[in-house]
């Protein structure tokens, strides 16, 4: 029997709200999927693009952005910018051949720790229908294209 | 690079150690390169765990600690300071929250203990990047800056005030006193709500430490912490308040008069020239431009004709003032709206003439009211028969507020009472649909309102009709209810209706908000820092609220969140001087291109261009640290203090450190791209 594929996802959280939600949905002993790794930030306006591409070449299935909901950041809009630039990243994205299911924005405030807990789990699993994101076979090596060979080497889940 | 990294990994007696194989982490996690020591150990935050910490940095020579346990938001203060106790600079610490986000979260322990071995690599590699920093100081302006005079504002101001510390008490409408100077009498105690809040608004107006500006709006919001600016806009009252003794002359001989809308929820008229209500504080009228005939066709004069005192201290010409005020904290005490009930057309508000809101009838109950305290219908003298309360009106109702008001089922009971009181033949019917009467003495005050005779229907009013059916409903009011108690429609027939409306946030609260740079919920409540430790602090430093505006509330509720409230504040100024965590954005001159992208980004205005250099420059006492802009930096040339990119990129680095083993086949393609190059 095949051995369930897990994605790994990095999710880099607002200090104020996600962050708290987060804490809050294990205080609530809430169980979700194990696939996302937290960082820290301050506020979601301080992810550079730069931290999701990093994390995707770095070997990350998939990564995602949490602030607090607009009209309820710590630092009145950082939420909004970083809204800006996850449309522009998009964009940039879908031109390298990555599926939009990869990279999500999403709100919860310090009291949602089920809504955030629900978007890990959806995302865990749209990711997981994915596949590995095999950056550095997929993206750079074909140049964005994905070529027969490589898509063949990809391991396919079984429920796909 | 070389440091040498503690790693201590926490069992919190199970918590942790359950899901997590806390040997088998910090055995790998000894063998890291950096890693010196790796312990595990059962409470890390006891003072043994920390005593371990703080030895192996004086015998070990540590130069970083990273301690996985429980959310830093929890214990990351306890480590920095067993840092500090072992003479390690408490920023060169990183803490793994491997219990809130992982132990707690999942059965699976085979991807637990992987995930916490990944957070853990994360934080080493991050914390190696780790810079000494140190603390901020900032002194805290011992003013404070209270919006809104309702009670919640004025208990702030005077316990503030009591304790010798200056105040500045800004309210929107000509008199502080808000919704309680209106209401008749309080539940439980029936005390005269003017009785008991007369007084403290007289010593509000004469107290030494408090500056009260009524009339007055906050107009613009600068600073932060410690050092606020404030611009309040002081609205022209036309009248000299130097001058003015309030006699009250100039409102007897005003010849015009309009509808009271706002205190006397249009029960009854008020001059052009007025004072909300007799004993206002302070005691100077305001003219209503909109409606002084003088305003409006430049005659009349009669109030100035007619003022007694010398100089005259009626001023035409007067204008707005603007204020600047430096403050050290604010609390907002802004109050709360009451829910329009004629945005539910079937219960005829506004349509039927007998269908009264709760503070309509507070004003007709009200002995200083339009009517000295007869409940009569619309028509202001007959009396009725039969009166029906309806509860939960916009509360708790998934079209309009999901949330209980709180007070509408105590103040219906009182209600009730009162019409037993002044109408003793008169019968009464409370429409519920659950009764809550949590608070000292509630309960026994409905057990006292069944005992008065008060018809209780459990069920949520349907309709209120005056399309009668039989003889007996004609010429009444029909209230359509669901007696869910018997299983039954049933059609009440009644003179009068009141309906207790839900508390709602401020029609303007989202703007009060972005004036003050905090948050509000879903309904325009603002938010707590936390809804149960911490439930006067805002998220914004140096920003606290009180009363209503937080949620709905009752009087009780509202003092002590406004005596609450001042106290945090007190602590603060008495306090002098607070230190605050130094993560802050700064710019490195050399390598700012001056292209401004990032001086419009910052919220706080933080960020400003030096011509002479053309260069951008942070403030850094204005910068919050959200690192916005150093996301935005196309340059890098901004650098966000303990989370720099160095430390960052270090972190993705390691988090992945299982499946990160593409980077040399990534390095591998670039070098062959330079080639082609």
């Amino acid at each position: 029997m095949t051995e369930q594929y897990e994605p790994i996802i990095v999710g880099f959280l607002c200090n104020w709200c996600s962050y708290r939600a987060a804490d809050l949905a294990g205080t609530s002993r809430l169980h979700y999927a194990p696939n996302l790794r937290v960082i820290r930030v301050m506020c979601s306006g301080r992810v550079d693009p730069q931290f999701v591409l990093k994390a995707l070449r770095q070997g990350a299935d998939g990564v995602m952005i949490a602030g607090c909901h607009p009209g309820e950041c710590h630092y009145v809009e950082g939420n909004i910018k970083a809204l800006r630039r996850f449309l522009l990243l998009k964009q940039m994205l879908r031109q390298l051949g990555i599926e939009k299911e990869r990279v999500q924005l999403v709100w919860a405030s310090a009291s949602e720790g089920i809504i955030l807990a629900d978007a890990i789990n959806r995302m865990t699993e749209e990711v997981r229908a994915l596949g590995p994101l095999r950056w550095q076979d997929s993206v750079i090596g074909a140049n964005g294209h994905k070529e027969g060979e490589t898509v063949q080497d990809a391991p396919v889940p079984e429920e796909v | 690079m070389s440091e040498k990294v503690g790693v201590y990994i926490c069992h919190c007696g199970t918590n942790i150690a359950k899901t997590v194989d806390v040997e088998d982490v910090a055995v790998w996690a000894g063998d890291q390169p950096d890693v010196e020591i790796a312990r595990d150990y059962k409470f890390m935050c006891s003072s043994l765990g920390q005593d371990l910490i703080e030895e192996d940095i004086k015998e070990k020579g540590l130069t970083r600690v990273v301690v996985a346990a429980c959310s830093p938001h929890m214990h990351e203060k306890t480590f920095r300071t067993a840092c500090e106790r072992g003479g390690l600079n408490p920023f060169l610490f990183e803490m793994v929250n491997v219990r809130e986000h992982n132990s707690w979260t999942t059965d699976d322990r085979e991807a637990a203990t992987k995930k916490a071995k990944a957070l853990v690599n994360g934080a080493v590699e991050r914390v190696i990047y780790h810079q000494e920093l140190e603390m901020m100081p900032l002194e805290i302006n011992p003013n404070t800056l209270v919006v809104g005079g309702g009670i919640a504002g004025i208990s702030a101001s005077l316990e503030l005030a009591d304790a010798g510390y200056h105040v500045y008490l800004v309210e929107r409408e000509p008199s502080i006193g808000g919704h309680m100077a209106q209401l008749d009498k309080t539940f439980p105690t029936l005390d005269c709500s003017a009785c008991i809040l007369t007084p403290r608004m007289v010593e509000v107006g004469q107290h030494p430490n408090i500056t009260l500006l009524t009339w007055s709006e906050v107009e613009n919001v600068e600073g932060y912490l410690g050092n606020f600016t404030v611009t309040v806009r002081k609205k022209a009252r036309y009248i000299n308040e130097e001058h003015c003794t309030g006699c009250g002359i100039c409102i007897e001989k005003c010849p015009f008069k309009v509808t009271d809308d706002v205190f006397e929820a249009g029960l009854s008229t008020r001059k052009v020239i007025y004072r909300p209500f007799p004993q206002a504080v302070p005691k100077y009228p305001v003219i209503d431009t909109e409606n002084c005939v003088y305003f409006l066709r430049g005659k009349c004069k009669a109030c100035q004709i007619f003022c007694p005192t010398e100089p005259n201290s009626i001023d035409f010409e007067q204008q707005d003032e603007f204020l600047n005020i430096d403050v050290g904290n604010i609390i907002l005490a802004t109050g709360y709206d009451l829910f329009d009930v004629s945005k539910i057309p079937q219960y005829g508000y506004g349509r039927l003439a007998n269908v009264f809101t709760s503070l309509e009838f507070e004003r007709l109950v009200n002995a200083a009211g339009p009517t000295s305290g007869n409940i009569v219908l619309r028509d202001m003298e007959t009396p009725p028969d039969k009166v029906a309360i309806v509860h939960c009106v916009g509360s708790r109702d998934e079209n309009y507020h999901k949330y209980c008001s709180k007070v509408c089922c105590m103040y219906s009971l009182k209600f009730a009472h009162l019409v037993h009181e002044r109408l003793p033949d008169a019968e009464v019917y409370n429409c519920y649909i659950d009764m809550r009467t949590p608070g000292k003495g509630y309960e026994e005050f409905y057990n006292r309102l069944l005992e008065e005779g008060t018809h209780f229907i459990r069920g949520k009013v349907a309709d209120i009709t005056d399309s009668a059916r039989t003889d007996e409903e004609e010429g009444k009011l029909i209230v359509q209810v669901n007696d869910t108690l018997i299983d039954k429609q049933r059609r009440i027939p009644v003179d009068m209706v009141i309906l207790s409306p839900a508390m709602e946030a401020r029609y303007d609260s989202r703007k009060i908000t972005q004036l003050f740079r905090m948050g509000c919920d879903f309904d325009g409540f603002f938010v707590e820092r936390h809804p149960k430790l911490d439930p006067v602090a805002t998220m914004t430093e140096g920003i606290y609220i009180a009363g209503a505006c937080q949620g709905p509330k009752d009087i009780p509720d509202s003092v002590s969140q406004g005596a609450a409230a001042a106290a945090r504040v007190a602590g603060l100024i008495a306090r002098g001087t607070v230190y605050i965590e130094p993560v802050r954005a700064s710019i490195i001159e050399e390598q700012c291109s001056g292209c401004r992208i990032c001086n419009n980004l910052c919220p706080y205005n933080a960020i400003i261009f030096n011509e002479d250099k053309e260069v951008s420059e942070i403030i850094t006492a204005l910068c919050q640290g959200c690192g916005t802009c150093v996301a935005a930096c196309p340059s890098a040339a901004i650098t966000g203090a303990h989370f720099t990119n160095d430390q960052l990129m270090s972190q993705i680095e390691g988090i992945l450190w299982d499946v990160g083993k593409g980077l040399e086949s990534i390095k591998k393609v670039e070098s062959v791209a330079e080639i082609g190059d």
